[in-house]
């Protein structure tokens, strides 16, 4: 799953080295936290939020996939 | 990327080194001459080699459906994608699962974040726009039939009750399926409301029928 976030991400940002995601498991499912370089912010929240809505999407379905409830948190 | 730097005694034979090592057509690759050769005195004292970047160029297209197996693959474990050209830069990109209904969603929700996803993919680097359907297995052929049948049936719940109906919110390209449904329609007419993502069609009676009887 970290591996899936990263590389959906990666393509869009100008510094990959700093994509990171670290997992928070808690009784209401996992929440991935992607962190990216605060220059790539932007281009991973998108126009009107719309990469960042996908990005949820996807995150949503893979962990639908492992069975797992998976929400996804974006930091700097 | 993949490219190279190459150093040869002349540039053709620098641009050869580099294509034996790519493993690539001359016709594959954009290069850049870094520094042209000079011959030095006797040939050999202050002789400088020629030195060439030569990079492979990528097809955006491809590097799109590469991006979508990959995903894909992580999130189903058994996909694979077939990708057909419809001519005027526009690309069906289907994709064939086992596990069909994660990679749609909820109405198509998941398939419409792929398909944002691999747009802005593909039109990153591309000068010209290149437009690209993600499918799975007709999905969109049957979403469409699904879309044009509510459109048929909203209207007569139109006509009948004399009332506008206000559809649930859709992408665009849904929006335009249901408009094009109408488009033709007697006696109603369609408008989009709201801002995206929250835009939806509403139905309404046409302005000329709207004074009769009331």
């Amino acid at each position: 799953m970290d591996e899936l976030i990263k590389e959906v991400v990666t393509p869009f940002v100008d510094h990959p080295a700093d994509v990171q995601v670290t997992k928070e498991s808690s009784d209401r499912g996992v929440t991935y936290v992607l962190t990216v370089n605060k220059q790539d912010m932007g281009k991973v929240i998108g126009k009107n939020g719309r990469m960042a809505a996908a990005l949820r999407a996807v995150v949503h379905a893979a962990g639908l996939a492992h069975h797992e409830k998976a929400t996804l948190a974006i930091k700097e | 990327m993949k490219e190279v730097t190459v150093s040869g005694k002349s540039v053709d034979e620098a641009l050869a080194l580099a294509l034996d090592r790519l493993r690539v057509a001359r016709d594959q690759v954009d290069v850049e001459v870094l520094e042209e050769p000079k011959k030095g005195l006797f040939g050999f004292i202050g002789s400088r080699p020629a030195t060439i970047r030569v990079a492979v160029k990528t097809d955006p297209v491809q590097e799109a459906a590469d991006y979508l197996l990959n995903i894909a693959r992580k999130i189903t474990g058994d996909a694979s994608i077939d990708v057909q050209e419809l001519g005027g830069r526009e690309y069906v990109f289907n994709i064939k699962t086992s596990k069909q209904a994660i990679l749609i969603g909820k109405k198509g929700q998941t398939l419409n974040a792929l398909q944002y996803l691999v747009n802005l993919l593909c039109n990153q680097h591309a000068q010209h726009r290149i437009r690209i359907v993600v499918d799975v297995e007709d999905y969109r052929q049957r979403r469409k039939e699904a879309l044009e049948n509510l459109a048929h049936r909203s209207a007569e719940r139109v006509e009948r009750t004399r009332h506008a109906v206000k559809l649930e919110a859709m992408p665009s390209f849904e929006r335009k399926i249901v408009h094009n449904a109408l488009l033709n329609h007697p006696s109603v007419t369609t408008r989009s409301v709201g801002e995206e993502p929250n835009r939806s069609v509403v139905i309404d009676l046409k302005e000329a029928l709207k004074d009769e009887k009331n």
